[in-house]
């Protein structure tokens, strides 16, 4: 044991304060305190970090906001960039806060909640508490549990019964801090049967300090709901990330999860996602850029408990640099998931020789009538195209550039949300171009692309 | 002019090309023959710059300029085409951002603006209609799932929208049917202005009937062994190499 002693002292020294939390939230903190210091962090023994050397991101010493000073800046008026042509409902995370001070104006259906977290949890701990560290189990995850011994606040997404948001809702996380800074952030997303919702998720950095954040998500998708969950990860060299995502969906539930790294330092997400019920449908896909020497590496788990539900997974990692990426992705079929369908691909293109791609497609079957498929390749641009290219006078510069975006575009244009799709077919092509960024209310002149 | 002087060019160390001397004028079309595996298309590809062919000995003057000093992109800029033997497929490049990027590539060269975007697709529709491109394949990926025939219908429309001094045609005909033949020939003859110049690799007469050679070129085993007029292109049709090689 290492970097986990500071964390151990952190809770020890703070518990008090923490306790000022509503119950709901504190309740788990002794738990997941006793299983952090039970299991540590996890070592690339562990099969879901094989890739990633946790307790180093872990070790450095962060500042963390327990006494909840309040975010200095109106990130509305700093954050005015959008997605174009999107009509979101805006909101913003700051840090680990939820930005209560200026709501959006738009109004919400009968009964949305979308809002901080610790304040539903103090105002419907009855409503919180059927779901909160429920799918997330700190038993068996050590990020999981540091996050529910130290988290304060995130965000709360609540759809009742029936209702169809036809806004998507825009969530901004900004990291924005003076010192190296630890945020311990959660999202709740709850969809009762027959909801529907958008959300995005853009994660950005404000300031070149060093970042480490961790995040736990957990998202219900009750009968017949239907949950589009966007994460758009746009941060800088300094940024840690170790998100783990929990998902439930009940039968007749289509839920799409997307991740989009652009720029980071390291990142690690982990995702798993529950099918627990017939016919529910996921897609899951991925698509990375990275160069530097920047490292994602997503973890993912699709458990088909039920009969009949679909999955469909695309990850598509393009690497620069030294860039080193990860894919490890688990479908696992259940004794009696009959009639399951599943595919599971990732494509992978290493631009240069020092880049480093780790591919783990894992197929586990137990039921007898399923279609299953996996497949990883990993790749250098195709020099044949490239030439081709050039022959029609296009500078190899540009013809790299047009290969690798035409290689992740497939995964963009998978998305469904069209204002989206556009504005991430425009932001990854700035991103291959390296003119990411320089948005008015950026600090560090980069990455911040929305 | 594109003089071509003592070229030797070799592959993986292998010598491929082994003195080719070879002139084509201003305006002149120029037939290149040979069995397969001659090196004709290693010619072709050394004349645009694949990185693949080393060139171990020889010249090629273009307009004047050392050609082989320059990059492919810029020896396209300087109006150089090759309609590729086997044209590549490019999945998830749309004809129109490659088609864009070409030709703002070669206006930026010359210093010039892009052209606007209407320009630029209005361009696209009328050099399309000289080969009669279907509009579908032009809103595709390049060259993806085209059809053999596609594919080079598809490069000759390339050669429209990019307007070379020089073309190579490798084989272009191969692979096109009668009626796409004569639309690809027909529409090549079109393109043609006083300046321009061709070298037309194939096997068979009938594209020449449509191109009509000034010069006809046999390429034996790295070399130019035979020149003739186009007379030559049909003594070949009917009687093959052989009596070439025993002329050595
Ligand atoms: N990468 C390579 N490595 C080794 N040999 C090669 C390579 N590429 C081509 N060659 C050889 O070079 C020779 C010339 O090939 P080339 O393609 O130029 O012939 P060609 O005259 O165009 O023939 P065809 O009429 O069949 O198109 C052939 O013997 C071929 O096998
Ligand atoms: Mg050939």
């Amino acid at each position: 044991m290492g970097s986990e002693h500071q964390y151990i002292e952190l809770f020890q020294q703070n518990r008090a304060l923490l306790a000022q939390s509503p119950q709901v939230i504190d309740r788990l903190r002794d738990t997941s305190y006793e299983n952090f210091c039970r299991m540590g962090f996890p070592t690339t023994k562990a099969e879901r970090y094989r890739y990633t050397n946790v307790a180093e991101s872990f070790s450095p010493d962060y500042g963390v906001n327990l006494k909840r000073v309040a975010f200095p800046l109106n990130p509305y008026e700093i954050f005015r960039c959008d997605v174009p042509n999107l009509s979101t409902s805006l909101y913003f995370v700051a840090n680990d806060q939820f930005y209560e001070r200026e709501l959006p104006k738009a109004s919400l259906p009968e009964g949305v909640i979308v809002g901080s977290l610790a304040r539903a949890a103090a105002e419907r701990p009855d409503l919180i508490s059927k779901y909160y560290g429920r799918q997330a189990q700190s038993g068996e995850d050590a990020i999981t549990a540091l996050n529910s011994m130290l988290v304060q606040d995130g965000l709360f997404v609540y759809v009742p019964k029936n209702v169809v948001l036809e806004r998507p809702l825009q969530i901004v996380n900004v990291l924005r801090a003076d010192v190296d800074l630890m945020a311990n952030r959660r999202v709740l997303v709850v969809l009762e049967e027959g909801a529907s919702a958008q959300l995005l998720v853009c994660d950005h950095a404000m300031d070149e300090r060093s970042f480490l954040v961790t995040q736990v998500v957990e998202a219900f998708v009750g009968e017949n709901a239907h949950l589009e969950f966007y994460e758009l990860e746009e941060t800088h060299a300094l940024c840690r990330r170790f998100s783990n995502m929990f998902v439930r969906q009940e039968a007749n539930s289509t839920g799409t999860f997307d991740n989009i790294s652009l720029s980071c330092g390291l990142t690690h997400n982990l995702a798993d996602i529950v099918l627990d019920g017939e016919n529910a449908e996921v897609h899951v896909n991925g698509c990375v850029v990275a160069d530097g020497n920047q490292h994602v590496d997503n973890n993912t788990l699709i458990d088909h408990r039920s009969p009949a539900c679909s999955s469909n997974e695309l990850y598509k990692y393009v690497l620069d640099g030294n860039a080193v990426g990860a894919f490890a992705g688990r479908i696992l079929v259940r004794k009696g998931a009959q009639k399951t369908v599943s595919q599971e691909t990732n494509a992978n293109l290493c631009a240069t020789r020092t880049a480093r791609m780790f591919t783990q497609p894992m197929l586990e079957i137990y039921a007898d009538d399923v279609k299953c498929s996996h497949g990883s390749t990993v790749g250098q641009l195709n020099d044949a195209a490239l030439f081709y290219m050039r022959q029609r006078g296009i500078p190899e510069s540009e013809a790299r550039l047009l290969l690798k975006f035409a290689f992740v575009g497939e995964v963009i244009d998978s998305i469904r949300l069209a204002p989206l799709r556009d504005r991430l077919h425009y932001l990854t092509e700035k991103r291959f171009r390296g003119e990411l960024g320089k948005c008015a209310g950026c600090r560090t002149n980069q990455n911040c692309g929305l | 002019m594109l003089e071509i002087r003592d070229l030797h060019a070799s592959i993986g160390g292998k010598e491929i090309l082994k003195g080719v001397n070879l002139t084509v004028g201003e305006g002149e079309i120029h037939a290149l023959m040979g069995q397969n595996g001659a090196g004709k298309s290693t010619l072709s590809n050394v004349i645009v710059g694949h990185p693949a062919y080393e060139v171990t000995q020889g010249s090629i003057r273009w307009q004047g300029k050392d050609l082989l000093a320059l990059s492919p992109e810029e020896r396209a800029h300087e109006g150089i085409f090759l309609s590729f033997q086997q044209p590549v497929e490019i999945p998830g490049v749309s004809m129109i951002n490659f088609m864009r990027a070409a030709l703002n590539a070669k206006r930026k060269y010359f210093g010039q603006e892009p052209l606007a975007a209407a320009d630029f697709l209005k361009l696209m529709r009328e050099k399309r209609k000289i080969v009669e491109l279907d509009s579908k394949l032009a809103n595709r990926s390049v060259n993806e799932g085209f059809s053999g025939g596609e594919k080079k219908r598809n490069e000759i429309f390339q050669m429209a929208m990019l307007e070379p001094a020089l073309s190579i045609l490798d084989e272009t005909d191969s692979g096109l049917d009668v009626d796409a033949l004569r639309i690809v020939a027909e529409g090549f003859n079109k393109l043609r202005t006083p300046k321009s110049s061709a070298i037309v690799i194939t096997h068979y007469q009938r594209l020449l009937d449509y191109l009509k050679p000034d010069v006809v070129h046999v390429l034996i085993d790295g070399r130019i062994v035979k020149t003739g007029g186009p007379e030559l292109a049909h003594e070949i049709e009917e009687k093959g190499f052989d009596w070439i090689k025993s002329e050595q």
